[in-house]
């Protein structure tokens, strides 16, 4: 049966859906290298973005597109490169950069199979970690995991607004399957978007990287005399090293930004969170098994809640907690070896018993089935 | 002119980290005195980048202007961003050799093919000063540093000339001994499109020359003078009589579609068609 079409329902691939998001959030700049499988961000935007006055330029590599992003930002443009396990690696340094210098970016990781080279054209979901802790020093990282065509399009334009709003880079921590499926995604009215842009100083401002929580930003250009530098920095963005307290207030509140609001920037889907034997925390392409899963075994006796984690970092611990109080036993169904199933132990801190349920190599999706098995498994023991 | 130079004009007001003797300071007054007799009165029309190193402190945050201090080696993606994004301000590195041909090597070689609009100055101290005197690049062959106590058993490379080969629009080399033609090498430099490379080859007393033989900067100098040879008569040498020698003058001077000249001709015509579908 054919679906009629309005005009803001569009069949299209998750990578096509990051790319017009992009667009509708203000991204006008991409820099990127080829990377299966996210290549079709690039290829995509690459035709749109002139079209609307913006630039995609593929880099000599991975280091180079970052780099190029990192000072498109601080020329005032919305930028955000795509890459996936292997690129993402390389960027890690200046994505701390990116953290130190609080210069809004966007950084998609299609998730492939790692290590290493792995295997390109198959999905995984092995970058949780790297996402969180890939670069060195004391970091905090705000990580967005969409499950879905329309996802990557919500997502995306909220991964621009979370990076404008809190001046820091924001990843799109996608996979190989939700990135390549095709699916119906309806987009709200595009006047109706909530779009954040940073805030400019006013004239005569001169602290760009202190004394609030989130300075406002200047581009280059606009008459500020600008300093800006990854070393340890004062308010006014001139190196500082002397003192271990200008050390520590910038980093503390560079952390603290984003902690200190990881309840709004925290986002989940719950169901029965609050009464049931059996809780589920899952997130990515794996959490589309938990919807069948749950019903399979509801239809069977137990009553099954969980959370789809629809940010991984900062990790909506409230939310896993609450699940942990009432769920007698938790499963953690991922697609790399207990990545995510160690935070919810962490935040379940013996409430509950928390099981992994790993699977990897091959792309091979965690199927309902498989969850529905593991479900009936561990509420009869 | 209007007035006298002044290099304070251009500076904040904060200690220089540099080592007594260092050639980084010629740069530094060079650069400022060759914006000064083109008629800044200030540094508003530029943009400055760098990475790390000694040399990427001549700009960051010294110069009272916009400054965008990077990673090592990633001054010049940095600058593309910069340049592509906001194309009517000057954007200017200033890296060492370790910086710029050494971790950056790739970005430096695309961004002369791509014909980035920046200028480059490369402080080409031979060493890797910062971090002690280590080996570089651009170690002359058999020098001792601290990572080849025995002398460097690799070759040098010749930045200048790879510029050149890959599309550089201006490329030149002097040394810290000849101030004059470095400052006239970089007003000619700032008034051209594309991208242009000089490399100014600069004495590092403290983490190279005390290792390599020289008693003092002053030493180091004198060894500039002696070698520097004009590119005019070095092309009349063989490779034998030219080694160890420090070939000087301008390389390259030619015009080639820049990268934001292409860039923006290719969102007109993006648009263009847009406006046509």
């Amino acid at each position: 049966m054919k679906k009629k079409q309005d005009e803001n329902t569009h069949f299209w691939q998750g990578n096509e859906a990051c790319a017009e998001a992009a667009i509708a959030a203000g991204c006008r700049f991409l820099a990127g290298y080829p990377i299966t499988p996210a290549s079709e961000i690039a290829e995509i935007l690459s035709k749109k973005l002139p079209k609307v006055g913006g630039i995609a330029i593929q880099m000599e590599d991975e280091l180079a597109s970052i780099g190029a992003v990192v000072g498109a930002s601080w020329a005032g443009a919305k930028a955000m490169t795509a890459t996936s396990g292997p690129g993402f690696s390389l960027m890690q340094e200046t994505i701390g950069y990116a953290f130190m210098t609080e210069t809004p970016c966007v950084i998609v990781d299609v998730q492939r199979l790692g290590p290493s080279t792995g295997q390109a054209t198959k999905c995984g979901q092995g970058d949780v970690m790297q996402a969180r802790w890939g670069t060195h020093g004391d970091y905090s990282a705000i990580v967005l995991s969409p499950n879905s065509v329309q996802e990557m399009f919500e997502m995306t334009i909220r991964a621009f607004n979370l990076a404008e709003k809190y001046r820091t880079p924001v990843i799109l921590l996608a996979d190989e399957t939700t990135a390549h499926m095709r699916e119906n995604a309806t987009l709200p009215s595009l006047e109706n978007l909530e779009i954040i842009n940073r805030r400019k100083p006013k004239k005569g401002e001169t602290a760009f990287f202190g004394l609030e929580e989130v300075p406002p930003m200047p581009s280059v250009g606009e008459g500020y005399n600008l300093a800006v530098t990854g070393s340890t920095h004062n308010e006014y963005g001139i190196r500082f090293t002397a003192d271990p307290n200008v050390h520590r207030r910038l980093v503390e509140r560079l952390n603290s930004k984003i902690n200190n609001h990881a309840n709004e920037i925290s986002d989940v889907e719950t169901r029965n969170i609050d009464d049931c034997q059996i809780g589920i925390v899952s997130f990515g392409c794996t959490s589309r098994a938990i919807y069948e899963a749950a019903e399979n075994t509801e239809a069977k006796g137990f009553t099954v809640g969980y959370v789809r984690l629809k940010t991984l970092w900062p990790f909506p611990e409230k939310t896993v907690k609450r699940l942990a109080e009432t769920a007698q036993k938790i499963i953690v169904p991922e697609m790399n070896l207990k990545q995510v199933f160690y935070e919810v132990q962490r935040v379940a801190n013996g409430s509950t018993d928390v099981i992994p349920m790993n699977k990897i190599g091959g792309g091979e999706l965690i199927t309902p089935e498989e969850l529905t098995e593991k479900i009936l498994e561990v509420a009869k023991n | 002119m209007t007035e006298q130079f002044s290099i304070k004009k251009y500076l904040r007001d904060l200690p220089l980290p540099f080592c007594p003797g260092c050639g980084a300071m010629t740069v530094m007054s060079e650069f400022l005195r060759a914006v000064h007799e083109l008629g800044h009165e200030n540094l508003s029309k530029f943009v400055f980048c760098s990475g790390i190193g000694c040399s990427a402190w001549i700009p960051s945050p010294h110069f009272m202007a916009d400054s965008v201090h990077t990673l090592h080696g990633r001054s010049i993606p940095a600058a593309t961003g910069i340049k592509l994004m906001a194309p009517d301000v000057n954007v200017v590195i200033f890296g060492g050799d370790g910086d710029i041909v050494g971790i950056g090597m790739s970005h430096f070689i695309h961004a002369a093919r791509r014909n980035l609009d920046i200028l480059v100055i490369m402080v080409n101290n031979m060493i890797y000063g910062m971090t002690g005197g280590q080996v570089a690049p651009t170690t002359p062959l058999r020098s001792k540093t601290t990572t080849t106590p025995y002398g460097s058993f690799e070759h040098p490379l010749d930045a200048a000339a790879l510029a050149a080969t890959a599309g550089a629009c201006y490329v030149a080399r002097w040394t810290t001994a000849q101030p004059t033609e470095l400052k006239e090498s970089i007003k000619k430099a700032l008034q051209m499109k594309g991208f242009r490379f000089i490399e100014a080859v600069s004495q590092c007393p403290t983490a190279f020359g005390r290792r390599a033989g020289f008693k003092d900067a002053g030493e180091m100098l004198k060894w500039f003078k002696a070698n520097a040879t004009p590119v005019e008569q070095a092309h009349k040498t063989s490779e034998e009589e030219r080694a160890g020698k420090i070939v000087v003058g301008e390389f390259v001077q030619r015009k080639r579609p820049t990268l934001v000249e292409t860039v923006y001709e290719m969102i007109a015509e993006a648009k263009k068609q847009n406006e046509e579908d």
